[in-house]
């Protein structure tokens, strides 16, 4: 019984209200034909008694309240899939927009998906080697993990989400089992198509899954998106067995768009105007990620995210970061210094790090490096404020020597070219060598054992060619 | 009775028209999926129920049939070594029956009804049996014995009782004579979520929680039966430590409630615990381990429901004589669903948009946490330890604050302590337990007579660097005079080589009390001695070459933890260091 309701009682930005209907079920998708031929598409979203509230995907533009008729279609939300999906292009709402037609397919998965129940799931433990030092050595992404880059506006965050899905499919020998999902919300055309061009010049455009949702297409589809993009690397990952790399960008204007729609429903608000489910609704986003016992594929994702303000304790930021494993911490303070990738590995984390590096994925000494490390870095900020009130001059030995590593370990660590790829053996070399410059005293995470087999205690030969930063900034 | 239907539908919020049937908190089924829901709001018109279950799916009209009971659990052998989502429900038995994926309206039965336990039935035909008072036990794990005790609210005279044998959950093994007739007594009892068990008596608290952290037992200690806040925005620890707890505190029992976390997390408690050695009892850990896992995209009402669920599964084994320590994490994620709900229903927010009834719920939870006499005589406690997420890391958001005014332990996680990687991440400028002056005769009787002394001299030691950082963040630690700069290195010396514990260490993940204790002893008299060394005016320079310092920040790694011996040897290695500086 299909029924065509003609007429709506009410409009509110993205939201229509149609009375006397009967039979309407929760979270069905809806069909709106419009006089003029146009058909738009929605969901039911509240539902009291005979009244049924939809959301328009694409904007309530030209709806009057009597030039549109409403079909029911009883189903959820669905998308088709075959393996068809790789190299193809979608819209936010999951419609192919490459002009290369439908996807033919008996195979229509729900697009809010169900949660993997915890019993199920593998505990990740393989790393991802994505060529990229700060990376590999002290935020290790493990395959399976959320890990979301956190950046501003204007900072290189694409450039490095590009990088890592080249690099990290280049390792292991699963290479022809990687798959790229690539989720766009709210971006302009030019990152679009920045993105586009880089994976067309590194050969994996065939590898690819497209969901474009862009600054000018219809807001509300944006809730959509990285559902859609979801449910198809799920399919890629649980049902044909790929390794899903899902990068999603921006996540800020997806919570925006949550909380346009929020405010239009007329829910209460949290903070900063955000509905107070945004957690509950992150983490139904985030929580698709993971490997599940019994099946060969994985989901990782990189969600990218542009901090507004800069403020890592604003809501999308701070719920994001209670949901991912982690977080890579772009900072403006390196990138103005010409530091790329500006990772500021301070507040960056990679919670699933520990139980997959060591002897048996990386190298024994990884653990323990990365450690020192993040002390050492840790301290060099300590006295780079201590300088900054007393002056370099005033300090002690010492300290001089942690400023020295600090700048080095910045210059030569941090800082890779946007091509090049080093192996994680390269990477904890350099580590030890730039450790080297601060006295064994110094180093108290370290076991004597490791000391004696890597830190290097001929000062002299620890030499830093100057070439090898200008030779990364003539890549960049 | 008329059927009752469905109105409204509002996320996970379904309303009813014009229905008298329903009463406050009673647990009711939704729709033909049968989807797990409780009335929260009942007026003259309409009747809220909030569904533990995604609602996509239904439609107005949906048959909801009400249970006559509140929300309630199946008490009975097979809870422990469990994993249950918010509202009980057996998370291995869906996989089983459903696959990888939560599926909706799955009902099945909480506890196995097909095992057959070994059941010693201690009763005997005439006696009188009180509530509370035990009929039977039989081994649960290898290392728990499952006590059953008769129902809260029966009184009876045993009219009819089954011999020792092996029984299913549902088989009737007694039967009393009470005043309200003839009472089964079977091997499942069920208990409302929302209401404390009764207990005896109320008993002072003044045993400690042992978890072998340093930081923990001998700077902010807990006593068994306390409360414990702790604390951290992301990527502070709060998961970690709440892991270390669980694995080596002394409790016998542990309820682990995984409240809107990463699955991934809760995957890897999961794994761990099956793999991990108990080392009081050579078994397993998860055979002392009850786990509620309600992740963060599970049903959003679950996890509000999630914490109950695992502190009401505490008291039930607290009754039985056990001492029981619930793990929460995170109570922030519960008072967000709180939250999140209140908004569903349109209530006036307050603080925050939390709802105003939100700090009676945090205290009448806080309040279920103790130490008893339980109705069967015997002693148990429970013991809460909640971790907290800051919104933004601030730590005067309305969650943090309430909750702290109902527990006696605060451990501030410290983002910057975690960003430097010192771990437990324990700010130990900010926290404190009120609990040190209940617990010092233990200590004293139990570990040593001068571990209250030691412990307030490290203590010391902290407070002054904390003083001395103020100066030294502004002119630098170079021009401070020697004996200050003594406090600075002893200081650091109890950062690095006691508060700092490595979880991934053989030896240092877990440290018993007496370890702890002549670390802390060794400290203390290396600072004794060099203090007397600065005042004989030998400079610091000279006492630092000696590499004292460095040599005692790693005596947490060298001495094994049952050879304490070896602590003399550090002693002797400090006097004949000295020694040389003297002659």
């Amino acid at each position: 019984m299909i029924l065509r309701y003609s007429g709506l009682t009410e409009i509110k930005g993205s939201l229509i209200a149609v009375q006397g209907v009967q039979h309407v079920v929760y979270d069905e998708v809806v069909e709106i034909y419009l006089d003029n031929g146009a058909v738009r598409r929605g969901r039911v979203i509240q539902i009291e008694g005979d009244k049924a509230v939809i959301q328009v995907f694409e904007g309530t533009r030209f709806i009057s309240l009597s030039n549109t008729q409403v079909r029911f279609t009883g189903e959820p939300m669905k998308i088709a899939l075959s393996p068809e999906i790789l190299g193809r292009v979608f819209s936010g709402a999951g419609v192919p927009i490459d002009g290369l037609g439908e996807i033919a397919s008996d195979k229509y998965m729900d697009v809010n998906g169900l949660p993997i129940n915890p019993v199920s799931r593998i505990y990740p433990q393989n790393y991802i080697c994505t060529g990229i030092s700060s990376i590999d050595a002290l935020i290790t992404l493990i395959r399976g993990q959320k890990l979301p880059i956190f950046s501003g506006s204007g900072l290189k965050h694409s450039e490095l989400a590009v990088q890592i899905a080249k690099q990290s499919k280049l390792s292991g020998d699963e290479e022809s089992n990687f798959a790229i999902i690539f989720a766009a919300m709210g971006v302009k055309n030019d990152v679009a198509s920045y993105f586009t061009k880089e994976f067309r010049n590194s050969g994996v455009l065939e590898r690819v899954v497209m969901f474009l949702n862009l600054s000018n297409d219809p807001v509300i589809e944006r809730i959509l998106t990285p559902r859609v993009a979801l449910t198809a690397a799920e399919y890629l990952a649980f049902e044909l067995g790929y390794h899903a790399l899902v990068i999603m960008t921006d996540m800020t204007s997806y919570a925006e768009a949550l909380r346009e729609f929020s405010s239009s429903k007329g829910e209460i608000p949290g903070r900063k105007g955000y509905p107070g489910y945004l957690y509950s609704d992150f983490s139904s986003i985030y929580e698709r990620a993971g490997m599940i016992k019994g099946k060969k594929g994985s989901v990782t994702q990189i969600p990218i995210l542009t901090m507004p303000g800069d403020d890592i304790t604003h809501p999308i930021p701070d719920l994001t970061g209670y949901i991912t494993e982690g977080q890579i911490v772009i900072s403006r303070k390196l990138e103005k210094e010409d530091i790329y990738p500006a990772i500021d590995i301070l507040p960056s984390l990679s919670r699933l790090m520990k139980d997959g590096i060591g002897e048996e994925f990386t190298r024994e000494d990884h653990a323990v490096l990365a450690d020192q490390l993040f002390a050492s870095y840790a301290k060099v900020q300590d006295i780079r404020s201590l300088a900054s009130v007393i002056g370099e001059d005033d300090l002690s030995e010492n300290d001089k020597l942690y400023l020295k590593f600090g700048s080095y370990f910045e210059r030569y660590f941090i800082n890779q070219g946007i091509n090049e790829s080093r192996s994680i053996e390269q990477t904890l070399d350099l580590g030890w060598k730039l450790l080297s410059i601060l006295p064994i005293s110094d180093l108290s995470r370290v076991k004597s054992e490791m000391i004696d087999k890597y830190y290097i205690k001929d000062k002299e030969s620890l030499n830093f060619e100057p070439g090898n930063f200008l030779e990364n900034e003539n890549q960049i | 009775m008329k059927d009752e239907v469905i109105y409204g539908i509002n996320g996970p919020v379904v309303t009813v028209k014009d229905s008298k049937s329903f009463s406050m908190s009673e647990m009711v089924y939704i729709g033909p999926d049968s989807l797990i829901g409780e009335v929260i709001k009942i007026d003259s018109e309409i009747t809220t129920i909030q569904s533990y279950e995604e609602t996509s799916g239904l439609s107005p009209g949906d048959k909801i049939v009400g249970s006559g009971t509140a929300m309630s659990l199946l008490l009975g052998p097979g809870i422990i070594g469990n994993i249950f989502d918010g509202v009980q429900r057996p998370l291995k038995s869906i996989e089983k029956s459903a696959g990888s994926f939560i599926p909706k309206g799955c009902s099945v039965s909480p506890l196995d009804d097909s095992k057959v336990w070994d059941m010693d039935i201690t009763v005997k035909m005439g006696q009188n049996l009180s509530e509370g008072q035990i009929y039977a036990v039989c081994m649960e794990t290898q290392s728990i014995e499952h006590r059953f005790m008769v129902p809260i609210g029966v009184n009876g005279k045993v009219i009819e009782v089954k011999p020792s044998g092996k029984y299913q959950i549902n088989d009737v093994i007694a039967k009393l004579e009470t005043k309200n007739g003839v009472f089964d007594l079977s091997l499942c009892q069920k208990w409302p979520i929302r209401i404390p068990r009764k207990v005896a008596k109320r008993l002072p608290i003044d045993i400690p929680l042992v978890t072998g952290q340093r930081v923990i037992d001998s700077i902010f200690p807990i006593a068994k039966g306390g409360a414990a806040v702790l604390p951290g925005g992301f990527g502070a620890g709060k998961t970690m430590t709440q892991h270390q707890f669980a694995k080596w505190c002394d409790a016998d029992i542990i309820v682990y409630v995984g409240c809107g976390e990463r699955g991934n997390e809760m995957t890897q408690v999961l794994e761990e615990f099956s793999n991990l050695i108990d080392p009081k009892t050579g078994k397993p850990m998860s055979e002392r381990t009850i786990f509620i896992a309600n992740t963060s995209n599970m049903p959003v009402a679950a996890r509000e429901a999630s914490i109950y669920t695992g502190i009401t599964l505490a008291e039930y084994y607290r009754d039985m004589g056990y001492d029981v320590a619930m793990m929460a994490d995170s109570t922030s994620r519960w008072a967000e669903a709180l939250r999140e709900i209140s908004g569903r229903l349109e209530e006036m927010p307050a603080e925050e948009g939390f709802p105003s009834y939100l700090v009676s719920r945090l205290s009448e939870f806080y309040e279920r946490a103790g130490r008893c006499s339980t109705l069967s005589g015997s002693t148990g406690s429970v013991t809460i330890i909640g971790a907290v997420s800051p919104q933004g890391a601030d730590f005067s958001e309305p969650v943090t604050q309430n909750t702290k005014r109902f527990t006696r332990c605060f451990w501030a996680l410290d983002k910057n302590l975690a960003y430097a990687r010192h771990y437990p991440a324990v700010n130990w400028n900010m926290s404190y337990s009120e609990y040190f002056s209940d617990l010092d005769p233990w200590y004293a009787k139990n570990v040593g007579p001068d571990f209250t002394k030691l412990r307030k001299q490290i203590v010391k030691i902290l407070r002054e660097e904390e003083r001395l950082m103020e100066i030294v963040k502004l002119v630098g630690e170079d021009v401070l005079p020697d004996d200050q700069k003594l406090s600075i290195e002893i200081a650091k010396l109890v950062r690095f080589g006691f508060l700092q514990q490595n979880a991934f260490h053989r030896e240092d993940t877990f440290v018993p009390l007496i370890k702890q204790q002549e670390m802390m002893r060794v400290i203390i008299y290396l600072h004794e001695k060099v203090k007397n060394l600065i005042s004989a005016s030998v400079s610091m320079a000279k006492v630092m070459e000696l590499g004292l310092f460095s040599d005692l920040a790693k005596m947490k790694y060298e001495i094994p933890n049952d050879n304490i011996e070896k602590f003399n040897d550090y002693i002797s290695k400090i006097d004949n260091q000295i020694k040389k500086l003297i002659s």
